[in-house]
């Protein structure tokens, strides 16, 4: 449905998008995570006709929209502050599109019942927007995008100015309407949670590029880089250099692991290689043993309702693990990672 | 046929690069072509008048050499221009200083109607204001008339017409406004908890005024002192309605000598003296302006305000408010009811004089009498100064709303990623310098109109278009379009902020839900900005509807305008043309009045009026 290919664009002069691609399936939600200043928003404005890119197309359908001006091309955008015109009611607000579609003054207000009862806005319906609450306006933002029968629904930061409680309720109605709706969405934040929640695939950018895409599993258990590994919020990261291949073997200043994937393409013994420690899977070791060991003092245990958290801290550096007993602060363990549970980053660049 | 199949395509070929070209400026962030009506507007009305004059001065002061007589004349017109100015602007603040801390503190009753009122002379024309005081004060005005039956005198006891207090007077009634608009709104957000904090650290009330208050309102009073001074330099119609023969400002000398002495030369090197002058003071309050910022955050509407407590308070606001009653509603009120009253015999008239309420002047403003001031009945006047007023509105405003788009788009220009990196990518960022620089020139340009006074642009049009087609004697169009010229920097002053204000993700929004250009226009910055061109309309309105400097140069004896036919009946002997003379300008103070109060209703909270 909607390709977009090698998109350039700079930003007061830095290169802030470098060859941007990706591609939206029909009735897909696609999420894309990057950090703020990482350029989604000039993505999707430019997808939107809002912006021009210097270099790149963007396709629908294999046809070129660069001579589409922006209210051809049936795109829905939702804005991060919503943009509800504040000299409207929330059902005018709704209306608008389907007015500039030309519609009948029927079909009209039969669309925009609809649309006010589907995200329950109806008793609302002749309020100023001005005196709507944040999570009411986003309501009323989502019917206004979604009346004119979009091709494509763009969300840029829907949630973000929400408090976390009102945040896990609309998330769940956005995912329902979203996959009710079987529009083809591309979903825009820096919250991975609410990220994995929505989407049916990722595509983190960073840098200016989209440096991996997946389903939110894929992504998870496989973070391509160690910038997408910590920017996942997996932090257990070391260095270190390639001991043998089959099994592959990492040795490093934290001892020696066995790896639970398989080596990569064209990895050589004696090779530098990052390895990442997933939080989960740790058991406390008292057997000896050196190999998928890591000993450290237990500095902080946190209850996160699923279980604890607790912070390991290892000569300089600390690393993370969820287990379900608790453990004393202070306390020297030795902790034992299955291989399964130590994954190896593909980075080119160490 | 060949020709003419070729012929046809390239008629079409410039048909379809036309509309393109146009879509193009729609669809783009250009601005220039918005500018194109304005800038020729001002080029043709403004510029060519002001280079006209600027030659006949120039030739003048080259003929006449540095021996010339006239420059004694000069230098004692200008130096009384700048006294008087200083000495108004003085008497101004003495009276709108306290006026204003007791509007910023104090709530009292019927406080929203009391701001009305006493923004009321501002928007009031000059003939009105010499009218009241007139009423008031004058040889025939109620306080004299009342005196003279009580104790039987001869003479009027009261002589102050023609004389400088007069003048004074009336400046100080005309920019109290002013000082309470723009002291009084800052003294209102200023935040009181420093007052309090330096309360608490041992300072005396006075200290705190002097060491906290005063240094943070300074830049408030000093642009409020700008402005009056500018007011009071260029008045004109105060001065030769109120002050005679003997007192002359310098737009009173280049009326007397351009009309009186068709001295047309001296005429103009004055203008062009006080063109100077007024730019300088222009350009000096801009500046300052630019400068001026909110000291301390914006604080919720009246958070300050209380209401009077204790003897000494209610003294104070009492005090003060009877104060700005007296100077500034009295004369109005006088001028109200002297045009429905009968004092004195009409000329002829002899034996018993029926004194009591009158409609006479009023009906006799239907009649055209032999022997009138004009050729037609003076209601015509009313019929005149309307046609002319509505005619400024359609002008000022369509120009003004021209102008504010344009400089808008040249503002989000500057903000726009696309000519920012287009700016880095062709020719360094001389494009994005350019663009700065030029922002503030075609405000300057805009805003230039506002640095002439009305008798030099009255002076201009007279110098200029003596010449069919545009003759001031046939072009009876040239008056709203000189009254337009007025207008036009109040009415883009007023736009461009509230087209600023809108968010330009609104206009995305539209444009993704399928607005075209034209229908963002229409749907989203139309009708935000309504309201304010209502107000700015309404402005425009009343400033072409009281003009009176500009008009005195157009107006033909057969088409007079309000304040020309008041100015006419003021200056002529008899009781009725007095009594007319009152009614044609309580007829134009109730306009002003209504004018005034829908812009009030319509201003937005926070916005400043002026």
């Amino acid at each position: 449905m909607l390709a977009v290919q090698e998109i350039f664009k700079h930003y007061e002069g830095c290169p802030l998008l470098k060859g941007v691609s990706f591609e939206v399936a029909e009735g897909e939600t696609l999420c894309l995570l990057g950090t703020s200043g990482s350029g989604k928003s000039t993505l999707l404005r430019i997808i939107a006709g809002l912006e021009q890119a210097e270099l790149g197309r963007v396709l629908w359908n294999g046809e070129d929209l660069a001579h589409i001006p922006v209210h051809r091309r049936h795109f829905g955008l939702m804005f991060q502050d919503y943009a509800l015109f504040p000299h409207r009611t929330v059902e005018q607000n709704v209306a608008f599109g389907l007015r500039m579609q030309g519609l009948s003054v029927v079909e009209i207000q039969q669309r925009v019942k609809e649309m006010l009862e589907k995200v329950n806005m109806l008793s609302f319906a002749k309020r100023r927007v001005t005196d709507l609450s944040g999570g009411e306006q986003q309501r009323v933002a989502l019917a206004r995008a979604l009346a004119p029968r979009p091709r494509l629904l763009m969300l840029d930061e829907p949630l973000g100015a929400l408090d976390r409680a009102l945040r896990t309720q609309l998330i769940a109605e956005l995912r329902y309407l979203l996959r009710e709706s079987k529009i083809p969405a591309i979903y825009v934040t820096h919250d991975q949670d609410e990220a994995f929640e929505i989407a049916d695939r990722v595509a983190l950018l960073h840098n200016g590029k989209i440096v991996q895409s997946g389903t939110p599993a894929e992504v998870y258990t496989n973070p391509a880089s160690i910038w997408v590994a910590e920017f996942l919020g997996l932090s257990n990261l070391m260095l270190g250099k390639v001991l043998s291949l089959c099994p592959l073997q990492v040795k490093t200043d934290f001892g020696c692991w066995e790896v639970g994937c398989k080596a990569p393409e064209g990895l050589q013994i004696g090779d530098r290689l990052a390895i990442l420690l997933r939080p989960w899977g740790a058991s406390v070791q008292t057997e000896p043993g050196t190999e998928n060991v890591l000993s450290g003092k237990v500095v902080d245990v946190v209850f996160r309702g699923e279980g604890y958290r607790l912070v390991l801290q290892c000569g300089e550096v600390k690393f993370q693990f969820y287990c379900e007993k608790p453990l004393g602060v202070g306390e020297m363990i030795r902790l034992y990672i299955p291989p399964e549970s130590v994954i190896c980053l593909n980075e080119p660049s160490i | 046929m060949k020709w003419f199949y070729d012929e046809d395509t390239r008629l079409s070929r410039v048909v379809l690069l036309f509309s393109d070209c146009l879509r193009r400026v729609f669809r783009s962030q250009v601005g220039w072509p918005f500018w194109l009506l304005p800038v020729s507007f001002l080029l043709i009305f403004f510029f060519y008048p002001l280079a006209s004059i600027l030659l006949l001065a120039g030739k003048a002061a080259v003929e006449a050499g540095f021996q010339w007589l006239a420059w004694e004349k000069i230098w004692s017109t200008l130096w009384f221009t700048v006294w008087q100015a200083i000495l108004s602007t003085i008497l101004t603040l003495l009276i709108g200083l306290p006026g204003a801390y007791v509007f910023a503190r104090y709530r009292f009753w019927a406080k929203r109607l009391w701001g009305v009122l006493v923004s009321l002379p501002f928007i009031l024309p000059t003939v009105v204001v010499a009218a009241g005081f007139n009423s008031l004060l004058g040889p025939r005005g109620f306080v004299n008339l009342i005196l003279m039956t009580s104790l039987g005198l001869e003479k009027p006891p009261i002589q102050v017409m023609n004389t400088l207090s007069a003048i004074l007077l009336a400046h100080v009634f005309y920019n109290t406004t002013i000082v309470l608009r723009i002291v009084g709104g800052s003294w209102a957000q200023l935040d009181q908890r420093l007052e309090q904090a330096a309360r608490s650290l041992g300072a005396t009330p006075f200290r705190v005024f002097w060491e906290v208050t005063l240094p943070l309102l300074r830049p408030a009073i000093l642009s409020a002192v700008l402005l009056v001074f500018l007011f009071d330099f260029t008045s004109f119609g105060v001065i030769l309605l109120l002050g005679g023969a003997r007192f002359a400002t310098l737009e009173v000398e280049i009326y007397i000598q351009a009309l009186h002495m068709l001295n047309l030369p001296l005429a103009g090197l004055l203008s062009a003296i006080q063109l100077l002058c007024t730019l300088l003071i222009t350009w000096f309050y801009s500046r300052l302006n630019r400068r001026r910022e909110v000291p301390v955050m914006p604080r919720v509407l009246d958070e300050y305000v209380r209401t009077p407590r204790g003897l000494r308070q209610h003294l104070m606001v009492g005090g003060i408010l009877v104060i700005l009653g007296l100077l500034l509603i009295t004369p109005l009120v006088a001028l109200g009811i002297r045009s429905f009253t009968r004092l004195e015999a009409a000329r002829g008239e002899r034996g018993e004089v029926n004194t009591g309420w009158t409609l006479t002047y009023y009906r006799e403003l239907f009649i055209n009498r032999r022997g009138s001031l004009f050729y037609v009945p003076p209601i015509e006047a009313v019929r005149n100064s309307l046609n002319y007023a509505s005619l400024t509105v359609v002008i000022s405003l369509g120009l003004g709303l021209l102008a504010a788009v344009a400089l808008n788009r040249q503002k989000s220009k500057t903000h726009n990623h696309l000519s920012e990196f287009q700016g880095v990518l062709y020719g360094g960022t001389d494009r994005l310098n350019h663009s700065r620089i030029f922002l503030p020139l075609g405000e300057l340009f805009l805003m230039l109109p506002l640095g002439a006074s009305a008798v030099t642009l009255g002076l201009g049009f007279l110098v200029a278009f003596n010449r069919l087609p545009l003759d001031v004697r046939t072009f009876p169009f040239l008056i709203p379009v000189a009254h337009s010229l007025v207008a036009l920097p109040f009415v883009v002053r007023t736009l461009q902020p509230v087209l600023a204000s809108i968010p330009p993700v609104l206009r995305n929004a539209a444009a993704v839900l399928g607005a075209s250009p034209w229908h963002v226009w229409k749907e989203i910055d139309l009708p935000i900005v309504f309201r304010a061109m209502v107000s700015s309309g309404v402005f425009a309105f009343t400033i072409s509807m009281g003009e009176f400097g500009a008009t005195t140069f157009l107006a033909r004896p057969e088409y007079p305008t309000l304040p020309v036919a008041i100015y006419r009946f003021l200056s002529q002997p008899g009781a009725l043309n007095y009594g007319q003379a009152l009614a044609m300008a309580t007829l134009l103070m109730l306009i002003c009045a209504v004018g005034i109060f829908v812009i009030e209703r319509l201003r937005l909270p926070g916005g400043e009026g002026l």
